[in-house]
């Protein structure tokens, strides 16, 4: 499968990648947990490059490392062997730049902060002045639909709405390189098609670098430059496919011949995975 | 995160209807009360009657037991008495005044209770963020609380004596080695609270510890501070009475029960006695309304 990826394939867009700088860029990457029975391999001899600009989803069933590869690249796990560049430089060094926001499954907000306030941690942590911090988080919070929830507290909140507001802190303090697990897995599916929605035209407008882990083919099909699919135990690619579905396309597109396609293609190199077991 | 589907009702504390099943209780309580003071009291009483050569009914023994000057068990009424006379009638500045004891063992209260607050949280600190202190303090800390305070007190009054600490010093001394200890395990506690998840965020920010420390943990810890002050609070008012047990203390809360004692006062240690766990309620009450006021501030929710 490394043959298959580094032969590459058309570009997708006018853009040649080769072109587009690197982002992510891991070489042989493997990744073993010892465990009081067993070591258990969660990534094995990864090769993957992410271009700037890329929408990569990690797909794949439950266990097979595709939130171990995203921590990685986010430095909250260390590689057993292999390398690894975030920007160009080590992933420690990214996360000590603040390179990347990252949105995790649930949406980690600390209750005792009002929602504004949740937005502005980073920014306080980062030791901006008061008055960015509370543009930024405005900025953001409206971006995400939530302007006028600024005071509510995040239980008053339900879990799409709190998982937003996790994007808009993520991205509040301008990351070129956006992480998200599983950012819509726990929340109902209507939620869901409207969150996907959202992303993506924040995708569109922002140019930022997203990768996404998901265990859903619909959510990584419809979001996707470049689908990453991946197998458990031990956790290794598979096949990278790309995906040039038109740009500006809403929930619709997912009926279109272009995107079933592209969806069987993804179902067939994930049911080969599941022919090693 | 759960999605929020809460009702928000006020907190209704004696709903409609309850009073009269509490009023019921409190009956009850006194009529077992006043009924153990007959029983207890009674064999004084008709030695007392018999001597006196007079015949006598059953209602001068129950009149009697309910009126001695020293009984076993004193009559409620009697505590009553006792505590207007030194609470109402006697002026603060007066010796004999309870407001005047329960002032001198509230500020060795206070002040021991800030000992141990300061102390139980500073422990909670080290253990948390250093491992070897965790190893090295915690069995300590657990085995420090299994010696009687009794055991410890003249000790501590006697090496504080020397170096020339008297006074509220060693009381507050003594009470703050009884009150760090909940403040310390319900810390040690809220600060470790934090969901990995609420960590990995704080790392993904390249959060310094003291960062990690003042926007996480402290505030992660709060729900678990309260119910630790509560309990601190109050053995720190045990403290502080038993402390003026063995000084010799001339005035408090621990006076009057020592003095009652040599007398055989027992209306006085009563008094006393009712003095102290008022004192309790109040500084609960008080601890109680701080974390109110802390989880409005806070969202309205902990």
């Amino acid at each position: 499968m490394t043959a298959r990826m580094a032969a590459g394939r058309p570009a997708p867009s006018e853009t040649e990648p080769a072109s587009r700088p690197a982002v992510v860029e891991a070489r042989g990457l493997s990744l073993v947990f010892q465990t009081p029975d067993a070591p258990v391999t969660a990534l094995s001899e990864v090769d993957l490059t992410i271009r700037k600009g890329d929408f990569v989803s990690l797909i794949g069933p439950s266990g097979c490392g595709k939130t171990t590869l995203m921590r990685v690249v986010a430095d909250l796990e260390k590689p057993t062997s292999g390398s690894i560049l975030v920007n160009g430089v080590s992933p420690e060094q990214a996360r000590l730049d603040r390179a990347y926001g990252y949105v995790f499954q649930a949406p980690a907000l600390y209750p005792w902060r009002t929602i504004e306030r949740n937005v502005m941690l980073p920014h306080e942590i980062m030791g901006q002045p008061a008055a960015q911090r509370r543009e930024r988080a405005r900025r953001y919070l409206d971006l995400v639909g939530l302007a006028g929830f600024e005071r509510k507290f995040p239980w008053q909140l339900s879990g799409g709405m709190q998982q937003r507001v996790s994007i808009a802190r993520a991205m509040s303090f301008e990351p070129a390189l956006l992480l998200m697990d599983e950012p819509f897995g726990a929340l109902d599916e209507i939620t869901r098609d409207t969150l996907n929605l959202h992303l993506l035209r924040l995708w569109e407008k922002t140019g930022i670098t997203v990768i996404f882990v998901t265990h859903s083919i619909p959510e990584a099909v419809f979001l996707s430059s470049r689908i990453v699919v991946m197998s458990p135990r031990p956790g290794r690619i598979l096949e990278v496919i790309d995906s040039d579905l038109p740009a500006g396309r809403d929930l619709d597109a997912r009926e279109t011949p272009e995107f079933l396609e592209v969806a069987r293609r993804v179902r067939v190199a994930l049911r080969a995975g599941h022919s090693y077991d | 995160m759960s999605v929020a589907a809460t009702t928000l009702a006020p907190p209704v504390r004696l709903k409609e209807g309850k009073a009269l099943p509490i009023l019921t209780v409190l009956a009850a309580l006194a009529v077992v009360w006043y009924l153990g003071a007959v029983w207890l009291n009674a064999p004084q009483v008709r030695e007392r009657l018999e001597r006196a050569g007079q015949p006598w009914s059953a209602t001068d023994l129950v009149a009697g037991t309910w009126a001695m000057e020293r009984p076993v068990l004193p009559a409620p009424h009697q505590i009553a008495v006792e505590l207007w006379d030194t609470v109402v009638d006697k002026p603060v500045t007066s010796k004999r005044s309870l407001v005047h004891h329960a002032g001198v063992t509230l500020s060795a209260t206070l002040a021991g209770f800030a000992i141990g607050v300061v102390l139980g949280i500073a422990l909670a600190i080290g253990i948390v963020h250093a491992v070897t202190l965790d190893r090295s303090l915690m069995p300590w800390i657990i085995a420090s609380q299994t010696i009687p305070i009794l055991a410890i007190a003249p000790m501590v009054v006697v090496v504080l004596g020397n170096l020339g600490f008297t006074g509220v010093l060693p009381k507050a001394v003594i009470s703050g080695y009884l009150s760090f200890f909940p403040v310390t395990i319900g810390m040690v506690k809220g600060l470790r609270s934090p969901d990995p998840i609420q960590l990995d965020l704080m790392r993904t920010y390249s959060a310094t510890r003291a960062q990690v420390f003042s926007k996480l943990r402290w505030p992660a810890s709060t729900v678990f501070l309260f119910p630790s002050l509560k309990v601190a609070i109050a053995l720190a008012l045990v403290g502080a009475i038993v402390a003026e047990l063995p000084t010799g203390a001339q005035a408090g809360l621990g006076a009057r029960l020592l003095a009652g004692s040599y007398f055989g006062q027992t209306v006085q240690i009563w008094s006393a006695l009712f003095m102290s766990a008022f004192l309790a309620l109040v500084l609960i009450a008080a601890v109680a309304l701080c974390e109110r006021l802390v989880v409005r501030l806070r969202g309205g929710r902990p």
